[in-house]
């Protein structure tokens, strides 16, 4: 999100997901469209069947390799070498879109200065991609009449998770695929509303529609509009707020809908930190794994008790409607939150989510043309700034959000653990199509049990003969924090030297291995890579 | 865009050309019967329920193949067309097990739909009945296919639109069926159970487990909503019944054409798992015990405001969730705010 702004000036997806079939060229990278966002996989391999040319940077063999005209196999953590690379070959190759670059863009002379020395040959030692195959994937993308970019977590778990975004931008911006119609910079959101949460100001530094807290006038409008006095400096972020906990900065807790004990890297740290909270309060539908930690637990309701709205990763606003009656005595994320405001002596009045959606729309210029009634069955793409305007399927089309796109510079780094002696293995983690996230919804759906209900480990081949294993086998997998035993898959969609893990299964918690080392600007954990070792169990 | 002229059923209409007679028909409301047309699928042409009769052509043309032309004079529903029509629905009963009184499809089902439509109660030929026997190993849907009337759209949905390919035609004539590479179960298959074959059977051939002997399909409330899961936002039709859901039907005229996977499409009975927390709860010594909602938010209220007075707003922090809506992520933010710190954010970054 920081690195897309920063190139930019908007984190979010430029395109919409209905373009992608007319795309000429894709490129997916550290993106496991298929199964973390099947029906968007669904349309890229439309788009291969329609004559798209297929780009797939992973580190394991995922499903649309089979669809892939060029396969990049990078290690995990090199991905800034690769894009170096690929920009490298396209300016070298003069295959930039110089027009572009020189009406739309500024900074282009540092990143030409810096991807210099990522030769094919260079990248190719860092990344362990052969060189020829990363001359061919950047003919592929820049030669199109139009490409696309589509990436997720791959991309961004990492130390340097900021500047991976930043590397993805520079190559759409170097060959003009901005602004155009199945072009674009495109982050598949994971989860069903994390571009709601992020639009709608949870996050430490901004109030809606990405309105700086630090920003006086912002603050002035926002105190105003809810009769509070605001606080001006950033607030701490998820990774920050738990050390916080720790080190008994922070005292109390709420927690509303998130299992971060699962979810959250290094779970044993995670656990210390809430444990050392005065006061913690969970509002779930069920008693996660987090909850169990809570002094309160509140009962909300299941989506399909409420109403509201969700943004999906194409800034689509949505509606979400009631079908259900609450459960028991249990309420609406929204009712309790109003209930306890008034009880700390607010004055809130809503009566119904609506109240509250017509109070973003006037505090928020990118949702003030969005009523509940103009939603219907397509939803409406933000900015959307007044009741006559159409929604904005793409962003950037004659000028960047910012005013001029912004190169940056990068170089690679390597991840914060690599592999040694006593931990030879990387360990990288993501889900599968049958489950999401920490499971405490899929794992409570009878036929999504049924057909997978416990972590299968991924391991080459190779190494399980080196370590005499088999399918199946149990094999305990322990990091510098933990260790957890898990059954095994062999297969060799992941390299030798690879093994990967979901965070669906509390029973073989992935996180309790997983790096909270974070990106410095982002924030964001270095989920996908940690330094582990695997023995038979 | 050039147009032609046409005449339907006496009605004088202009439309796009490059159009087939079926779409013409349908931007006017008028409605020709299909089994084995899907606006985003190729064409088969194969069922022939769709005939229509054109002024000066000696066949009857399927309307979901032909393209419309300069002066075409059409009629949807002449006696020839609905002899016709009768035929082929006459002929599909002489194999087809008669068995609606239980059928799950009843009052959703074209074969029965078409057969009140054009009066058919059956079949006067006596055709052999299949017995292959049904496949209910998987968890989502069962395969019966001694109903299937090959119409083969949800061969062309699993390669066109999923990409998965997992079922295609297999043998010939009479033995004709539709099933996985080897004919095994259809979790030996390339299958990722996104159901979007059960959704577009015209009959009683895939049907979803979820939901058997809880109601008919009118007799369902339905309700369109947004997917909980993942990012894409998929939207569909809760189908819900004495405040249970019953089913899921994808919303077609939506963003994302009614396409969905497993989660969105089965992984709902989630709402209603046994160990739903159904009441606030307070730990008393290591224990939760029951608690009123007033007790709850007493407690809560007073804590935060204690916090607050000993250590600051900034001891206080927050954690909002990309799974709950937009409304409640704002109030959440609002109320973190309110009592004076930033120290809000969600697991997004995750
Ligand atoms: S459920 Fe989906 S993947 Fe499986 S056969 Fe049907 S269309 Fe194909
Ligand atoms: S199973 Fe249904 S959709 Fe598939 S060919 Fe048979 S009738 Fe058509
Ligand atoms: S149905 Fe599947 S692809 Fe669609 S939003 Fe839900 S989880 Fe995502
Ligand atoms: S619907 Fe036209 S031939 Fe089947």
């Amino acid at each position: 999100m920081a690195g897309l702004a920063t190139a930019f000036g908007s984190g979010a997806m430029t395109n919409t997901i209905g373009e992608i079939e007319d795309a000429k060229a894709i490129l997916v990278i550290g993106s496991n469209t298929t199964e973390n966002h099947p029906v968007i996989g669904y349309r890229i391999k439309r788009a291969v069947k329609k004559g798209a040319k297929l780009i797939v940077a992973d580190p394991r063999y995922i499903e649309l390799c089979d669809y892939a005209d060029s396969y990049l196999q990078l290690k995990p953590g090199t991905n800034i070498a690769l894009l170096n690379a690929l920009a490298h070959v396209i300016i070298k190759e003069g295959l930039a879109d110089e027009a572009f670059i020189k009406d739309r863009t500024e900074n282009f002379a540092a990143l030409k200065a810096t991807v210099e020395k990522y030769t094919p040959e260079y990248a190719a030692e860092i990344t362990g991609v052969p060189a020829e195959e990363i001359v061919k994937a950047a003919r592929l993308y820049a030669e199109a009449e139009v490409a696309s970019i589509f990436y997720t977590m791959g991309i961004t778990q990492h130390t340097t998770g900021t500047n991976n975004v930043l590397a993805v931008a520079n190559l759409a911006m170097l060959t003009g695929n901005m602004g155009k119609p199945s072009g674009g910079v495109n982050p598949l959101r994971g989860q069903n509303n994390v571009q709601g949460a992020c639009d709608m100001g949870a996050l430490p530094n901004v109030f809606t529609g990405y309105q700086k807290v630090t920003d006086d006038a912002a603050r002035a409008k926002f105190a105003k509009a809810w009769g509070v006095e605001l606080a001006g400096k950033d607030g701490l972020t998820v990774t920050d707020m738990l050390d916080a906990a720790g080190s008994k900065d922070v005292r109390a807790m709420y927690i509303m809908g998130e299992n971060p004990y699962l979810s959250d890297p290094d779970s044993t740290h995670v656990q210390q930190c809430m444990g050392s909270l005065d006061f913690l309060v969970v509002q779930d539908m069920f008693m996660t794994e987090t909850a169990e930690f809570a002094d309160v637990v509140l009962p909300a309701v299941s989506w399909a008790e409420k109403e509201g709205t969700f943004v999906n990763t194409e800034r689509r606003v949505q509606k979400v409607n009631p079908a259900l009656k609450p459960r028991g005595n249990a309420k609406a994320d929204w009712q309790i939150l109003t209930q306890l405001a008034t009880k700390l002596g607010f004055d809130w009045e809503y009566d119904c989510a609506e109240d509250i959606f017509k109070e973003i729309a006037a505090l928020t210029p990118s949702y003030a043309g969005v009523t509940y009634d103009r939603l219907g069955v397509m939803g409406i793409h933000w900015p959307c700034p007044d009741e006559v305007h159409p929604g904005t399927p793409i962003l950037h089309v004659d000028k960047f959000s910012r005013g001029l796109g912004h190169f940056s510079a990068v170089e690679h780094q390597d991840p914060a653990e690599v592999p040694d002696e006593q931990y030879p293995f990387i360990l990288t983690t993501g889900r599968i199509l049958y489950h999401y996230h920490t499971g405490t919804m899929t794992r409570r759906s009878e036929g999504l049990k049924q057909i997978h209900n416990e972590e299968l480990m991924e391991l080459n081949p190779l190494d399980a003969q080196a370590l005499g294993v088999e399918e199946c086998d149990t094999v305990k997998v322990s990091s510098r924090r933990g260790s957890v035993k898990s059954r095994l898959k062999v297969t060799d969609r992941v390299p030798p030297g690879v093994v990967f893990m979901t965070f669906h299964f509390k029973e073989t918690a992935a996180n309790i291995l997983t790096n909270s080392e974070s990106c410095p600007t982002a924030k964001i954990p270095e989920l996908k890579v940690c330094a582990v070792n695997v023995e038979k169990a | 865009m050039t147009k032609v002229n046409i005449t339907l059923n006496g009605q004088a209409v202009q439309v796009e050309s490059g159009k087939t007679v079926l779409e013409a028909a349908q931007a006017v409301g008028i409605d020709i019967p299909t089994f084995c047309h899907d606006p985003e699928l190729s064409k088969a042409g194969a069922c022939r329920m769709c005939v229509v009769e054109v002024a000066g052509a000696r066949n009857l043309p399927a309307s979901c193949t032909t393209p419309v032309t300069e002066g075409m004079v059409i009629e949807t529903e002449s006696d020839r067309v609905i002899n016709a029509r009768k035929s082929i629905l006459k002929l599909t009963w002489a194999g087809h097990p008669q068995d609606c009184l239980t059928c799950e499809k009843t009052g959703s089902c074209k074969l029965q739909d078409y057969s009140y439509r054009y009066d058919v109660d059956g079949s006067p030929y006596k055709g052999e009945v299949k017995e292959i026997p049904l496949d209910d190993t998987n968890p989502f849907f069962f395969r019966d296919l001694n109903k299937c009337i090959l119409c083969g759209k949800c061969v062309r949905k699993c390669h066109e639109v999923n990409g998965a390919g997992a079922i295609d035609f297999m043998y010939r004539g009479f033995g004709t069926k539709v099933t996985t590479a080897f004919d095994d179960a259809i979790e030996e298959s390339s299958c990722v159970f996104c159901g979007m074959c059960v959704d577009i059977c015209p009959v009683g051939a895939l049907t979803p487990k979820q939901g058997l002997n809880q109601g008919r399909a009118w007799e369902a409330d339905k309700v369109l909503t947004t997917c909980p899961y993942c990012g894409s936002g998929c939207t569909f039709y809760l189908h819900v019944r004495d405040d249970k859901i019953v089913g899921v039907t994808p919303n077609f005229e939506g963003p994302m054409d009614g396409h969905l996977c497993v989660k969105g499409r089965f992984g709902w009975d989630f709402v209603d798992s046994p160990d739903r927390l159904k009441t606030p709860l307070i730990k008393k010594d290591g224990e939760f015990v029951e608690a009123t909602w007033e007790e709850a938010m007493d407690l809560i209220a007073s804590k935060f405001e204690g916090v607050r007075a000993q250590f600051g707003a900034d001891a206080i922090a927050g954690l909002s969730s990309a799974r709950t809506t937009n409304e409640e992520n704002y109030l959440f933010q609002k109320l973190l705010r309110s009592m004076g710190t930033n120290n809000v954010d969600h697991c997004a970054r995750l």
